[in-house]
Parts: C-alpha cells; structure tokens; sequence
C-alpha cells in the first residue's frame, strides 16, 4: 500500500509536465493551424478584388480618366524590392530567435519594421503625387481600394511587429515557443505575396 | 502526508452548470455558447417571423392597403436578412458549437474565447439592425441581395442611411462567421478523440466541416462586394455605376459568388442532421455513411462553381449559362446520393415515430420537392420564366423552412434532453409538426402556382387574378406563425418541470450520449477512445474502449 503510493507520488508530476507540455504545445499548433487557415480565408478578399479590377479593365469603354496617362513605375519598383527584401530579414530573424540570439532577433526585427515603414511612407508620397482621386471615376477607386487595402496590411503586420518587439523583453516570454512571432512573420511574407501579385496587375499591366 | 497526496491524486469534480446567469455573461465553454446561440437565434427568428406574417396580411388583398408600399420594402428586406443572418446561420452555428466537440470526444472548442467573441457579436450587429428601423429614412429596402443601383440610391440624403446600417450588420456578422469557422475547422481537424479517424466522425460533424470550409472559401467574395458598395454609397466611389465606368454585374457576382455556396452552409448541417436523427429512430446503421460523408464535402466544392444561375437574365453571355446550368445540375448528384442514403436507412427499419423522426421525414419529403423545383430553375429556359416571380420565392422557402428549419426543429427536440436534462412534451411536440408540415405546404406550395402564371415578387399589390393563390399563402402562413407557440410552450415549460432526462434517453449511439445529461463542463472526465465506426445500430461492437471512465464515479 505504501509502496504503491510513493510510486504513484514520483510519476504523478512527472505525468502532470507531460501532459501539461502536450496541451502547451497542442495550443501552439491550434493557434497556428488557425491562423493559416484565416489566411487562406484572407486571401480571397484580395482575389475578389483582383478578379473585379481585371473584370472592369477587361469591359470597360471608358478606364483611365481624362488627363491620366498611366502610372509612374520606377518609384513603386523601389518600393517593392523594399518590401520584398523584408521578407528575407524577417526570415532571419525569426532563425535568430530560434537559436536563442535575442538580440540579433531584436536588430533584425527592427530592421523589417524599418523597411515596411519605408514602404508605407513611399505609397504615401506616391498618393499625395497623383492627379486623380478616390471619386475620379472607376480607375480612381480601384486603384486606391486595393493600393489601400493591402496598405491597411502592411499598417496591421508593422504593428503586430511592434507588439512582438515589446513582448520580447518580457523575462521567460519563449518558455511555451514563439508561435506569435511566427504568426507574424508567416503574415507578413503573405502581405508580401500579395503585393507581388498587385505590383504586376496595376503598375505592369497597364 | 497521505492526506495531501489523495488531495493532489483527487480527479477535479465538475458539477453540471447550474445558475442561469451564466447564459448572459461572457462564458468560454461551448455547450454554454451554444445555448445563447440558439435562445438568441430563437429571438430573431420570431421577429422575422412576425415581419413575413404582416406582409401576408397585406397580400391577402390584390390591393396596396395595410402597408405604405416603401414600408413594405422595408419589412421584406429585414425579413430575408433576419432568418438568414439571424435565424439559419446563427442557429446552426450554435447547434454546432454543442455537439462538434461532444461528438468528437474533445473537452471544448479549439479557441473557445474566440467562440465567445464570434457569439457576441450576433446580438451586436442584430440591435444595430434592428436600430434601421428608427433611422429617418427607414431600413434597407433593397432586398436581403442589395443590388446596386438600387441599393446605392439615397433620397433622403443622410449620411447613415439604413443601407449603410445594413452592410455594416453583415460586414460585423461576416467577422463573426470566419470567426466561426477557422475555429469549427481547427477543432474538427486537430481536437478529436484518440481513434477518431475521419471515417469514424458522425456525419453531422463531417457536414460542419463542409460547411464552414465553405464559409471560409466564398464569404470573402461578399466582403469584398459589401467594401466596394460601402464606399459607393459613403464616399462616392464609381465601382457599380455604369455611368462612370463601373459594373454593377460585377456586384451580383461578389453576391452570388458567397450567396449560393451560403445555401449550402445552411442546408449541409440540416443534411447532417437528417444522418444523426434517421438511424436512432429506425434502429439501423446509417445506409452508405462513407459516401454520405464524402458527400458533404463534395457539395461544398461544386457549391463554389455554381453561383452564375442566379443572373441568367443579367445580361450573361450564353456559354456562360450552358456552363452553369451545367454545374448547377451536377449539385443534384451528391444530394441525390444522399436522399437514397436516408430512404434506404429508413427501409425496413424498426420505425419509432416520435417528434424528431417525424419532423427528419416532413423534412426530406419537403427537400425533395424543392430538389426538384431547383433543378427546373436551374435550367436556362425555365429560369427565364419564372425569374423574379412567386415560384423562386416558394422554392427557396421549402429550403429555409421545409428543410432547414424543420431539421432544426428536429434537432432542438431530439437533443433536448442531452441539452436540458429534461424531457420534452411529445404530445406537444407532435402538434407542433402537424401544424408546422401543413402550414409549410399551404404557405409556399401556392406560391409556385402563382409565379409559373407571373406573379412577380416584392411587390405589396397584384393582379386578383393571384388572389387565390395568396389567400392559401397567407393562411398558411399565420398557421405557420400559430405552429411556434406550441413549441415555444413545450420548451419553456419542459425545461422548468419537465420529466429528468436519463443520459441516453433514445438508447442511440455516438459520444454525447455517454456522458450525463447535462453534460459536465469538461465533457469527459477522460478523454474517449474510439475503437469503432459511428451508427453501430444491430451490431454488438462498442463504440469505446473506456466507456465507464467517461463520466465521474
């Protein structure tokens, strides 16, 4: 009887951080496996939006409106590489974190916050340049819901960025693994992609 | 020592939830969301209810005399975007938010604080519709489909015009529903039961699965749609007015492209509904369950690819329409299959004919009629005849009612005690679906009379020659109307002092019925090990390998 307590007693909580470390890691697969399918869902929003801009480029008779040749694309090619460029930083950041290299995760971090910054601040100066508007006829409003849209993207990946970088400090945070700085960086080479795919359909395809 | 090792080896004891004001707080457990799913749904369901019945008042007369005619645009509009955003999906959801992880051997949902989220916004975005009525202009009175340029016309000139109200209320029940649904498809594919293999899931569950993929798939597409016209109407933005440029086609394709495939997210859990009930009622196995379950998903692929048959007469180009009349017939393939699935498990099986099984067969003879109904409309040369008339309105409701909401009756009866732990009234019960059965059929079967001879619909004055037709419609419809008081009666008072309810009080087979009724908050006190195929009715193997620890000593 005794005996058979005091065994019970030693695998008790040995059993407990088992399954304890099960449910934790369980957790993290759940909230990614979440996520990754919420982007897919995600995506479609912007699909939609492609396949209404190419419908109306298709049909329409009247697309540029009066005055517009066509848009500046040197500007924007910048822009992009920016962007795309970020992708790899972020990569190597998230590899910095795994080897337990804080700091360097943090520098690199930054950096990808830095560059996606650098691209909303471009898109606004390539706004502020243009001579049509939301209003000014159906080019005007596509171009801008979609330029705007994926904006809004890069503001919401930047600013989960922001949220990770300060979570970072907090003492023990990577205990339970790093699937919020993971969550980010899969967004962000999503918002990548599909800015990839925006790139060719308004700036190339004109 | 040895007293504060039995406190560390004592199991937790969870007591079956008692106080009612847990249902209106903030709870994360799933069998509470589920129940403020359904109660809150219920609610809507009887304004919704009341709207469609003051309509009929006015169609039994050929002339415009109860309701001023914009009014009458109103209550339309808010009847169709209520049952289907505040009744049907809402509902479902919640029936699904109680049984999935119970069938799946899991002790919540995989996000359940996402799920309580996803539910509180239904009330949300349900009050700020319902608060259009009190705008200056009115509600939205552009139907439950909102095409521009209609929906984009705004003569009273404010800025918040019923119509904004109105995607904005979608838009919120759009979050909540992807919400919804990244959470039913994490559950489903990473928190079932060791030995829980796919082909061992209720087909209930299997049919959730197709739905939500569905949801995730094409609710998107009416985001976008819902953006593009938001900004119509707020910013002055051209992208559905012809005049400058843009499509307003393109919004019908935004609408239908979610719209269509959104029938199936409400029809595949009454589906799933039809495979749990028909074998606990008939005492034999679930006839072809493989084929069933594939199925679902297979209605959820070819569900996406169909959605063009609802402009054929928007100006679609004619291999367009071959196409997707083509596609759309194929939807009857699947379901088909799953017709003869459930008459062949209904065949020669030991029928007990209480409420549930009763309403499952009202609703399958009710699904067969619109199944047949569909694919006339379907094809190219029907549709164009009876486009915009009373026959499309009469099909869809042997849809959303006959089958859908009948199967929701069915389902709300037959888990009842499971939910409750009492016993519902059967006498009760059985009166409901005698007056609901005939008051479905007198309602919407006139309707199809009236459209093949060209009564259009959404308009609150006809030609008398209709008459006959809408009186049938409008006594059918306020006996529809009576047939809720005796479940509402049956409900309310079963639940307050209704007979308790055994743990498994229709001797039916499948993981909620091992546990307690009320089920306790964690489900399982150990998680299930499912050692065979579900619907194991006439054969001796079990279901489980531990079925006594799952519940307390």
């Amino acid at each position: 009887m005794d005996s058979s307590i005091t065994s019970e007693q030693s695998i008790q909580p040995a059993l407990a951080d088992v399954a304890h470390d099960h449910e934790a890691h369980d957790h993290a697969g759940n909230s990614m496996f979440g996520f990754i399918v919420f982007l897919l869902s995600e995506s479609v929003i912007f699909l939609s939006f492609f396949a209404g801009y190419a419908m109306i480029k298709l049909t329409t008779p009247d697309w540029l409106p009066p005055g517009v040749e066509g848009l500046e694309v040197s500007a924007p090619t910048i822009n992009t590489i920016v962007l795309v460029s970020s992708s790899f930083v972020i990569y190597f950041a998230e590899r910095a974190l795994k080897q337990n290299k804080l700091v360097q995760f943090r520098l690199l971090w930054l950096l990808t916050m830095a560059m996606g910054t650098y691209f909303l601040v471009g898109q606004a100066i390539e706004w502020r340049g243009l001579q049509f508007g939301l209003t000014t006829g159906i080019y005007g409003g596509l171009f801008y819901l979609l330029t705007g849209f994926h904006g809004l993207h890069v503001l919401i990946g930047i600013l989960l960025q922001g949220l990770m970088l300060g979570r970072s400090l907090i003492p023990n945070n990577y205990a339970n693994g790093h699937v919020g700085v993971d969550e980010t960086s899969l967004f962000w080479h999503f918002v990548d992609v599909i800015w990839i795919v925006l790139f060719c359909l308004i700036y190339l395809w004109q | 020592m040895i007293e504060s090792i039995s406190i560390a080896l004592e199991q937790p004891k969870h007591e079956p939830p008692t106080g009612w004001r847990r249902y209106f707080g903030f709870s994360t457990d799933h069998k509470v969301i589920g129940i403020q799913y359904l109660v809150t749904s219920f609610a809507f369901f009887l304004i919704g209810g009341l709207l469609s019945m003051v309509m009929r008042a006015e169609l039994i007369t050929p002339e415009s005399d109860l309701l001023d005619r914009s009014l009458y645009n109103s209550m339309f509009t808010m009847h169709g975007t209520i049952m289907i955003f505040l009744w049907i999906f809402p509902s479902l959801v919640g029936l699904a938010n109680y049984l999935v992880p119970l069938m799946i051997g899991a002790r919540d949902m995989a996000f359940p604080r996402l799920n309580a989220v996803a539910f509180w916004l239904v009330p949300v975005f349900g009050i700020l519709l319902m608060a259009s009525f009190f705008l200056p202009g009115g509600t939205a009175q552009a139907g439950w489909w909102s095409y521009p340029p209609v929906s984009t016309q705004n003569p009273t000139g404010n800025l918040i015009t019923g119509e904004a109200v109105w995607i904005l209320a979608i838009a919120i029940s759009g979050v909540s529903s992807i919400m919804g649904a990244v959470n039913f498809v994490t559950t489903i594919v990473r928190m079932r039961a060791p030995g829980m293999t796919y082909f061992r899931m209720p087909a209930y569950v299997w049919a959730v699965l197709s739905a939500q993929l569905i949801q995730l798939a094409a609710l998107p597409a009416l985001t976008a749609g819902a953006v593009m016209l938001l900004f119509d109407i707020v910013a002055g933005t051209a992208f559905f007015d012809p005049e400058r440029g843009g499509n307003p086609v393109l919004f019908q394709h935004f609408f239908w492209f979610y719209s269509h495939p959104a029938v199936y997210v409400m029809a595949l859990p009454a589906f799933g509904i039809f495979s749990e009930i028909l074998p606990v009622y008939a005492r034999k196995p679930l006839f072809g369950y493989r084929v069933v379950a594939v199925s679902s998903l297979l209605i959820s692929v070819v569900s996406v690819l169909v959605w063009v048959h609802h402009m054929y007469a928007s100006g679609t180009p004619g291999w367009m329409r071959m196409l997707f009349m083509f596609s759309t017939m194929l939807v009857a393939v699947p379901t088909g299959v799953k017709v003869f699935a459930w008459v062949a498990t209904v065949w020669r099986g030991k029928l007990r004919l209480d409420t549930p099984m009763l309403f499952c067969l009202g609703a399958i003879m009710m699904f067969v009629f619109a199944g047949i109904t569909g694919v006339m409309l379907a094809s190219v040369p029907v549709d164009i005849h009876v486009n915009n008339t009373y026959f499309v309105v009469g099909h869809f409701h042997y849809i959303v009612y006959g089958t859908i909401t009948m199967a929701m009756f069915a389902a709300l009866y037959h888990w009842f005690p499971k939910i409750t732990g009492r016993m519902y009234y059967e006498g009760l019960g059985k009166l409901h679906f005698v007056l609901a059965f005939v008051g479905t059929n007198l309602c919407f079967l006139p309707m199809h009379l009236a459209g093949l001879h060209g009564m259009v619909r959404r308009v609150s004055s006809y030609d008398p020659e209709f008459a006959f037709s809408n009186v049938l419609a409008s006594l059918g419809g306020f006996l529809l109307g009576m047939s809720t008081l005796p479940f509402i009666l049956n409900m309310v008072g079963a639940w307050v002092q209704g007979k308790p309810a055994p743990d498994n009080p229709w001797r039916a087979i499948g993981l909620e019925w091992m546990v307690s009724s009320p089920p306790p908050v964690e489900n399982f006190e150990e998680l299930p090990i499912v050692i065979s195929g579900p619907y194991g009715y006439g054969k001796s193997e079990p279901l489980v390998s531990n079925e006594a620890a799952l519940k307390p000593h």
